[in-house]
């Protein structure tokens, strides 16, 4: 018979505690936040009972940013201090937003820092700081709902966003004060949430159309395993372009000049362009009209919009997205009759055109089950309910992949590709260089994300130097670059001269993103009692830290001591005590070290059992193929 | 050359033996109970340390999984392990390959000026791919007998490959720039 296990006096396991974990889905026309309670995924309502939070933040002269529908109540009378669709500048850098046609809805200000600003009432804003105002009003929402702190949350994004946009999303988080779980694919989420886990092996298809953004992903499911086989789509695309195509026609039905059209004009055609596109959805015509607002003169237009004009507009549009589509059957080595299904995610998958051609495309009936704008932030929740912990024994597990391959530049301005589009992450793969002249003793190195040659077709994502490189003849220095590429789709970078041992690293930070030092001063500047607060903070989250290691540590000896030896039990021992008396201090710099000596000594321990855990996997396995 | 330690090889992750000869399926399924067993998700609450190893363990298995489920890397890499190395910068060839591989390009730069390009280039895919899956079976072979000649023999065989490899990239570019969407 088995022993039973008694805990030392005064370190009672805790008992299984349910922690607070959410899925936010932060869209570019919608945002919304999702949680497991009960074994239930919902999405939570506000107090006037919706579930969608308008992505619109306004700044006003005094007093907190306004976020959601009372924001987006103001977009035509204060244009340019409404904020909407921020989802399409974050992470990018002026001349791309500019390229989106987008600039004349807002004054973007080229500031001293890389990241574009824009120019209201209240300041300059980033579209990083506007996301965290979402964020932070989906956070009150969720800790009012569910009384209490969010342990973590998992925030999703296109699987087709870059490193920047990435690493942009995660900032915002961190401005909002949330503690990010994963940065999940939105249509990975939408998988999760179709529970496509349950049963139905085989390969499916996420065709995810939303505000701004498309992607296309295509999925193995296996004994609750989600392995991304490829994904594909374009981040500047979306029911928003269906919006502009439509208005410009407008404008022309109209005859009206678009050079003279104010910016709360513009905002009043383009809403009238959405109202229509989504009447269509149920109706074969539509009445449109222009009202005062919008045409100059009193007079007001009015027009008929077919559905059969619709589908002309916007056919072009949803062609762009089934060429993603054949790309990204090709990436996965699919034949079309290969696939079981295909799941339609994004309020603009809505419109039946869309969901024709798709069908065509696919030679299959679009699943629609679930409402498409909810479906993303419930697959969230449900990873995030998994990754805090409060499901230990579950069998999901998600591969994904990244979406864009990452290079470095080289001679001549052209692209190594160092870890190539659709690789499954994390990811880690490492490619020797060498100089190009005698003597050289300094190496640039540039890294790139996209699929051209050139790197002046990629996008920049940051740069470095590699100082102090012995003096050698040119091409016999071997410098080593490694790039990793974790869970959440963020890259980090390592040069290493082998011959000398001169290394030098970097976290990337996108080169349209913000700096550490000014995500810190927004942070401070957030704070009201600037120095407690920020003690008190770092305190608590090496407390937070502290017992995790603790708790690990403990449970990991309590399974596997069988792996230590005297030795290395002894250090453990004593650094975990260390720890526990340091734990219950109040000088956050002496728990943050008895963690580092806590860790130091049980790191290869924790390797070690990895090792074992993959070859008991391995063991099982065999037993299962025979 | 480096010895490379066995112990430690892509095959050895996955406990499979050392050979050309993998069944994809065994492969696969050993893969994702490996991912299961230590890839980021499952220490999503654990300390910083034991992350940033489970991301280090998951890329490895994710890498190991990648050279050999695609069987040209898996050749190269095989010959890689008995101390073949492929010089990307050697480019003989016997001159049979060579013509193959020149009729084949002059096709594809035709194919813009053909009736239906779309159907010329998918003529000239299965071609590539017939060629393909000729060489794959001549590597599995070559690579079996492992005589000192014979994985010479392999070596220009993967070299062949590579260059069919090459060629349907270039097949992908075309397709691309021709789909009407």
């Amino acid at each position: 018979m088995a022993l039973l296990q008694i805990s030392e006096p005064g370190q009672a396991a805790a008992p299984h505690q349910h922690k607070l974990a959410a899925g936010i889905d932060l869209g570019t026309t919608n945002s919304l936040v999702a949680t497991v309670r009960s074994g239930k995924v919902e999405t939570l309502p506000d107090a006037q009972g919706r579930h969608l939070l308008p992505s619109v933040v306004r700044y006003r002269e005094t007093g907190a940013p306004q976020v959601g529908a009372i924001a987006k109540q103001s977009a035509i009378s204060d244009p340019r201090n409404t904020i909407s669709s921020v989802k399409r500048y974050v992470g990018r850098g002026l001349a791309d937003i500019c390229k989106g046609c987008s600039c004349s809805e807002y004054e973007f200000v080229d500031s001293d820092s890389s990241v574009p600003r824009i120019r209201t009432v209240a300041g300059d804003i980033s579209p990083v700081e506007v996301s965290a105002e979402i964020l932070k009003n989906l956070k009150q929402r969720a800790e009012e709902t569910l009384g209490g702190e969010l342990t973590g949350v998992v925030i999703t994004v296109p699987a087709y966003f870059d490193d920047a946009q990435r690493q942009s999303t995660k900032d915002a988080a961190q401005l909002a004060g949330l503690q990010v779980l994963r940065l999940l694919n939105e249509p990975t989420a939408a998988a999760v949430a179709y529970g496509l886990d349950k049963g139905s092996e085989g390969v499916h298809v996420v065709y995810d159309l939303g505000g701004g953004t498309f992607d296309i992903s295509i999925l193995r499911l296996n004994r609750g395993v989600f392995e991304v086989m490829s994904t594909a789509g374009n981040t500047a695309l979306g029911g928003d372009d269906f919006d502009r195509i439509i208005a410009q026609w407008l404008i022309q039905q109209a005859r009206l000049d678009p050079s003279a059209l104010s910016a709360g004009q513009m905002r009043a055609i383009l809403l009238e362009a959405c109202r229509a596109k989504e009447a269509l959805s149920d109706t074969e015509a539509v009445n449109v009209f222009l009202s005062d607002d919008a045409v100059a003169d009193s007079s007001v237009w009015r027009g008929e919009l077919t559905r059969t004009r619709l589908n002309e507009l916007i056919d072009p549009l949803i062609k762009k997205t089934l060429s993603s589509c054949r790309r990204a059957l090709r990436d996965a080595g699919i034949d079309v009759d290969e696939i079981e299904d295909v799941v339609m995610v994004g309020g603009s998958t809505r419109s039946p055109r869309v969901r024709e051609l798709v069908g065509d495309f696919f030679h299959c009936e679009p699943m629609v089950d679930i409402d498409p704008d909810k479906v993303v932030a419930a697959g969230a929740a449900i990873q995030a309910d998994i990754l805090v912990g409060n499901k230990p024994d579950d069998e999901m597990l998600l591969l994904d992949v990244i979406p864009l391959s990452l290079g470095i530049e080289t001679m001549g301005g052209l692209v190594e590709k160092i870890i190539s589009r659709n690789t499954t992450i994390p990811s880690a793969k490492a490619q020797d260089f060498t100089t190009f002249k005698d003597g050289q003793t300094a190496l640039a190195v540039h890294v790139v994300q996209g699929e051209r040659e050139l790197v002046s077709d990629c996008r920049s994502l940051a740069r470095f130097e590699l100082r102090g490189i012995p003096p050698m003849v040119a091409g016999s220095a071997r410098i080593r670059v490694t790039f990793q590429v974790d869970a959440d789709g963020l890259l980090s970078v390592t040069a290493r001269e082998q011959i000398s041992g001169v290394e030098s690293t970097v976290q990337v930070k996108p080169s349209f993103g913000l700096t550490d030092g000014e995500i810190e001063t927004m942070l401070r500047e957030s704070m009201s009692h600037a120095k407690e607060d920020i003690v008190a903070r770092m305190l608590r989250e090496q407390q937070v830290e502290a017992d995790r290691i603790l708790e690990s540590v403990a449970s990991a000896i309590t399974a596997d001591a069988a792996l230590l030896t005297d030795v290395e039990r002894t250090q453990i021992d004593i650094a975990l005590a260390e720890l526990r008396k340091m734990r219950d201090g109040d000088d956050p710099q002496k728990i943050k070290s008895a963690i580092e000596a806590l860790n130091a000594a049980s790191t290869d321990f924790a390797a070690r059992r990895m090792d074992a855990s993959i070859q008991s996997a391995m063991t099982g396995h065999k037993v299962d193929e025979f | 050359m480096q010895t490379v330690d066995l112990s430690s090889s892509f095959f050895a992750v996955f406990d499979l033996p050392v050979s050309f000869d993998v069944d994809l399926g065994v492969l696969s399924a050993r893969y994702r109970e490996a991912q299961r067993a230590v890839h980021p998700d499952k220490f999503a609450h654990a300390p910083e340390a034991e992350r940033r190893l489970s991301v280090q363990m998951a890329a490895r298995i994710n890498e190991a999984y990648q050279v050999l489920k695609d069987p040209l890397s898996r050749g190269r890499y095989l010959l890689e392990l008995q101390g073949v190395a492929l010089d990307d910068a050697d480019t003989a060839f016997d001159a049979a390959f060579l013509m193959e591989q020149m009729e084949l390009r002059e096709r594809l730069a035709d194919v813009k000026n053909s009736t239906d390009p779309v159907r010329q280039l998918h003529i000239i895919a299965d071609d590539i791919a017939v060629h393909g899956k000729l060489l794959i079976t001549q590597l599995a072979s070559l690579l079996a007998e492992a005589s000192a000649e014979s994985l010479q023999q392999a070596r220009d065989v993967t070299r062949k490959l590579q260059f069919f490899r090459r060629l349907n990239e270039e097949v992908e570019t075309l397709e691309d720039e021709l789909g009407d969407y």
